[in-house]
């Protein structure tokens, strides 16, 4: 505790010329960040325990309620129902009792699937994980890519076809796109699968599963990932018509680099490091995104069952997804801000832990 | 096969073709079944307690009902409407008081155990009656079963309860569920309702959470050279649109349930191999109904809620809402079924004129703004058609100067509103009509039940004459004399009108030409596909 607050306030007060030093350190800062995330996050995620109970007790019906919906019951039932399922307690008690169990890292008994919620949410947690990373890479990839090829030669043709396609793309909704990818190149063309995770029932392993899943990943990938394309290729562009005006672009024209070295070394490589922070911004979106086209293409992941967590009630489930989600983008953003500690040496730990 | 591709038009002939079908006999398939075979449909929810015995819902016996079997099955040509199926034959004694089961010998359950009239008496003591949402009701006065041999039970009422009414229970509340693997532990928690062992064609294979049910042929099955299929996969796909697609990607042969939305029908009629089909449903009608808080003054007053009958175009919603696949509604009784329903009721026009005529006579005259007053109006979610019906009827009602505030709410919250809260003045909902007036019908209208039991009368209606009707039919043994006073009861309703019945619908299924043996009894979706099967 005390080395952390020492380091801390040592880098604030360094000057530059000492501070210097420790660039060459890049993992002492990193270390010194995650201690510092990791106290600031419990933080962050007891607000979160606490403010999703809060508000799913506001929302009117319980997982009583949601369950009779098909099934029709007496008074005797449903007062069965309630004391079985304790919902005939306070809330008080039972955000008490979530949160006591929560301390011994139980997330506790979902209400709908009788099973312990920390199973329903491991099996389903490497589906939309497999999904957002991969429609991340496709779209911070891709994107700055294209962003670089508009952003070499601003105000050319290229440059604007691909700004306003990439915006269209953006302006369009993820159910949207989706349902035409379907269309196209399922219904039609009958290339892909029209959804799921992996063949049904089929008992295929190893590279050959590997193989299926990422065919069936194919269309709610794109879908996902040419939303957020747009993003990171204007923001790659603006990034880089900003570097083409830094005198090192000019003294790096002087010296008769090629165009194309200036380009990817000096100018791109510049550019990049904001995208970097807004990866880690996006996650966050990218998981709310995942439950709209989870649901498009039937993949059973983490966006789909929250869904149906607020649709039955089931309160301890839906915190557990929520909670797993806010740690999923606590720990892309620590690991985008360490990523920034190895990228970019002017950034010390106090700055990016702050 | 083709005459069972109906196109929009035939039905369209509406309410006709809802009654024929429940008379007229499975017409004679001309291929001989072939054997083996993957039938993969769409299934848009994810019942967690499989177990029918607990939780006899729709939802539930589409996957269950080909694991788990009851004692007896609907069917178009049976004698009651009914086909044996555990149960061989079954027996009301006059005074009421006992009814006689003969079981069906030399059924086995999964596990490989023999199955007898013990686990029959364990189903219906220590689950139907106290543990399952409708056999609460129907199973109430049961006080014991007597197993005198190992093929009969005999069920002992300690009040008289009429044969009627359990006969027409027996298709959707009769689940029998192994006593020995459920007499150990806590029957909530039996492993066994996530993973259902029973006596029917299929067993349970696997449950992947979100993707898919797969059930495997049993080869023990009772059935002679039944099933058909090797296997049934059930695919989970959530999304309204996904059906249709997997239907004509031929990833699906099968989406029941109107899986497929109505607004799609049409279109994918026009596919090559693929069917539309209305039938199989008939024991399952589900009814349109405006549901009404008598606590409200204005809607207290008879005349008012004539009105309300009067400005609602049945036949404008039968085509519109429901694109003709319903049938306009007279009474509580839906017209398809073949025991109770009566044509001899009141009946409400469509006529606005007489409407505002009603409401001008029940003092509640129009205010300036052309409003004689305002209503909170809640449609259920749970069908797009109860939402669509909900625009429909705010506009309808605008018409004759009520003012109707539509408030939307997910289903959980619409549940709490309606029948705990009552906070509503009129709300649209579907109750199930399930074969008998007794099991889930009368209670929309009776008084004295408890807040909070849904699907049924919280409006705070209160009729004496008719609550003495439902009573005294409880107890009425004779089936013709108790028939007689459900046909009473009807007219009782549609003169008083304490909600009113708009229309009558079932569901569509969408199946690939070479699944056979599609829609043969009224409860085809619900039932045990035992001779279900794929002809390539």
């Amino acid at each position: 505790m005390s080395g952390r607050t020492e380091g801390g306030a040592q880098a604030r007060h360094l000057s530059w010329a000492t501070r210097r030093q420790t660039f060459d350190a890049p993992m002492t800062r990193a270390l010194t960040l995650i201690r510092r995330r990791l106290v600031g996050s419990i933080f962050v995620l007891l607000i979160v325990v606490v403010g999703t109970f809060l508000l799913l007790e506001a929302a009117p019906g319980d997982a009583v309620d949601a369950y009779i919906v098909s099934t029709g019951g007496d008074a005797g039932m449903i007062e069965l129902l309630r004391h079985r399922w304790g919902l005939d307690q306070s809330e008080l008690t039972r955000l008490a009792n979530y949160l006591w169990a929560l301390l011994h890292l139980d997330l506790g008994q979902s209400v709908t699937f009788s099973r312990p919620i920390r199973d329903v949410i491991l099996e389903r947690l490497p589906n939309t994980l497999l999904l957002m990373v991969s429609a991340t890479a496709l779209s911070f990839g891709l994107g700055s890519a294209l962003g670089i090829y508009a952003g070499a030669r601003p105000g050319s043709f290229r440059d604007r076809f691909l700004s306003i396609g990439s915006l269209a793309l953006y302006a369009v909704p993820g159910f949207w796109l989706g349902l035409m990818l379907i269309v196209v190149f399922a219904v039609d063309l009958r290339w892909l699968p029209i959804g799921g995770i992996e063949t049904l029932a089929s008992d295929k392993t190893g590279l050959d599963r590997a193989a299926d899943i990422a065919i069936h990943l194919a269309l709610p990938v794109s879908a996902l990932g040419f939303i957020y394309l747009a993003l990171y290729l204007r923001m790659m562009r603006a990034g880089m018509a900003e570097v083409w005006r830094q005198d090192f672009v000019l003294a790096a024209r002087a010296k008769g680099l090629s165009r194309r070295r200036i380009v990817l070394a000096h100018v791109a490589r510049n550019a990049l490091l904001p995208l970097v922070t807004m990866l880690g911004l996006q996650s966050a979106q990218m998981l709310g995104g995942s439950v709209v086209i989870e649901s498009v293409f039937s993949v059973p992941g983490l966006g789909r069952l929250a869904q149906e967590a607020v649709a039955s009630r089931d309160t301890p489930l839906l915190l557990g997804i929520i909670l797993t989600s806010a740690v999923l983008v606590i720990v892309i953003n620590l690991l985008v801000d360490i990523a920034y500690a190895f990228l970019d040496p002017r950034v010390g730990a106090g700055e990016a832990g702050a | 096969m083709s005459g069972f591709t109906i196109s929009r038009r035939t039905m369209l002939a509406g309410s006709a073709m809802l009654l024929a079908s429940t008379a007229m006999p499975a017409p004679g398939w001309a291929q001989t079944p072939k054997k083996g075979g993957r039938l993969v449909l769409a299934a848009d929810s994810e019942p967690r307690n499989l177990n029918p015995a607990i939780v006899a819902s729709n939802g539930v016996f589409f996957i269950s009902s080909k694991i788990v079997e009851t004692l007896a099955e609907a069917s178009f040509d049976g004698k009651d409407g009914l086909a044996p199926r555990l149960a061989l034959s079954w027996e009301g004694a006059a005074d009421g008081l006992s009814v006689t089961f003969k079981l069906r010998d030399g059924v086995k359950w999964h596990d490989g155990k023999p199955f007898t009239s013990a686990d029959v008496a364990f189903s219906a003591l220590q689950i139907w009656k106290p543990l399952q949402n409708l056999g609460r009701t129907v199973f109430k006065d049961l006080a014991s079963v007597d197993t005198p041999d190992d093929l009969t039970a005999v069920f002992k009422f300690s009040k008289p309860t009429p044969f009627q009414l359990i006969r027409n229970a027996l298709p959707a509340l009769s689940s029998v569920v192994p006593k020995h693997i459920y007499e150990v532990g806590k029957i909530e928690d039996n492993p066994a309702n996530n993973a259902p062992i029973g006596t029917g064609p299929f067993k349970f294979g696997e449950y992947k959470a979100g993707q898919y049910y797969r059930l495997t042929r049993n080869t023990d099955y009772w059935g002679k050279d039944e099933p058909y299929l090797d296997e049934i996969i059930y695919q989970v796909l959530p999304d309204r649109t996904s059906a249709a697609s997997a239907l004509e990607a031929e990833e699906i042969q099968l989406a029941a349930f109107s899986a497929v939305p109505l607004a799609d029908l049409d279109r994918i009629s026009k596919v090559p191999g693929l069917k539309v089909i209305s039938k199989g449903y008939e024991g399952l009608t589900y009814q349109l109904v405006v549901e009404i808080n008598h606590r409200r003054k204005e809607l207290a007053d008879v005349k008012v809620r004539q009105a309300i009958a009067h400005a609602i175009d049945k036949d404008f919603v039968v085509k519109t809402v429901f694109l003709g696949y319903a049938a306009t509604a007279t009474g509580p009784v839906p017209k398809n079924d073949p025991q109770f329903y009566t044509a001899d009721v009141p009946t409400y026009a469509f006529d606005v004129a007489k409407a505002n005529a009603l409401l001008d006579e029940a003092g509640y005259k129009k205010g300036a703004d052309g409003n004689r007053f305002s209503l909170k109006l809640l449609p259920a979610p749970y069908f797009n058609e109860t939402k669509q019906f909900g625009d429909y009827l705010r506009q309808a009602l605008a018409a004759i100067g009520i003012d109707a505030q539509l408030v939307n709410n997910d289903s959980a919250a619409h549940i709490k509103a309606v029948y705990t809260d009552h906070a509503f003045d009129l709300a649209v909902g579907p109750p199930v009509f399930r074969g008998d007036p007794a099991i889930s019908t009368t209670i929309l209208v009776q008084s004295g039940i408890p807040d909070s039991v849904p699907f049924s009368n919280q409006g705070g209606y209160k009729n004496d004459a008719l609550d003495a009707l439902i009573s005294k039919a409880s107890e009425t043994l004779d089936a013709t004399a108790r028939t007689d006073l459900y046909k009473e009861f009807q007219k009782e309703v549609a003169t008083d009108l304490p909600l009113i019945n708009v229309a009558e619908w079932s569901f569509i299924s969408v199946a690939r030409d070479t699944v056979g043996n599609i829609a043969n009894n009224p409860r085809w979706a619900v039932s045990n596909w035992a001779d279900t099967y794929l002809e390539s």
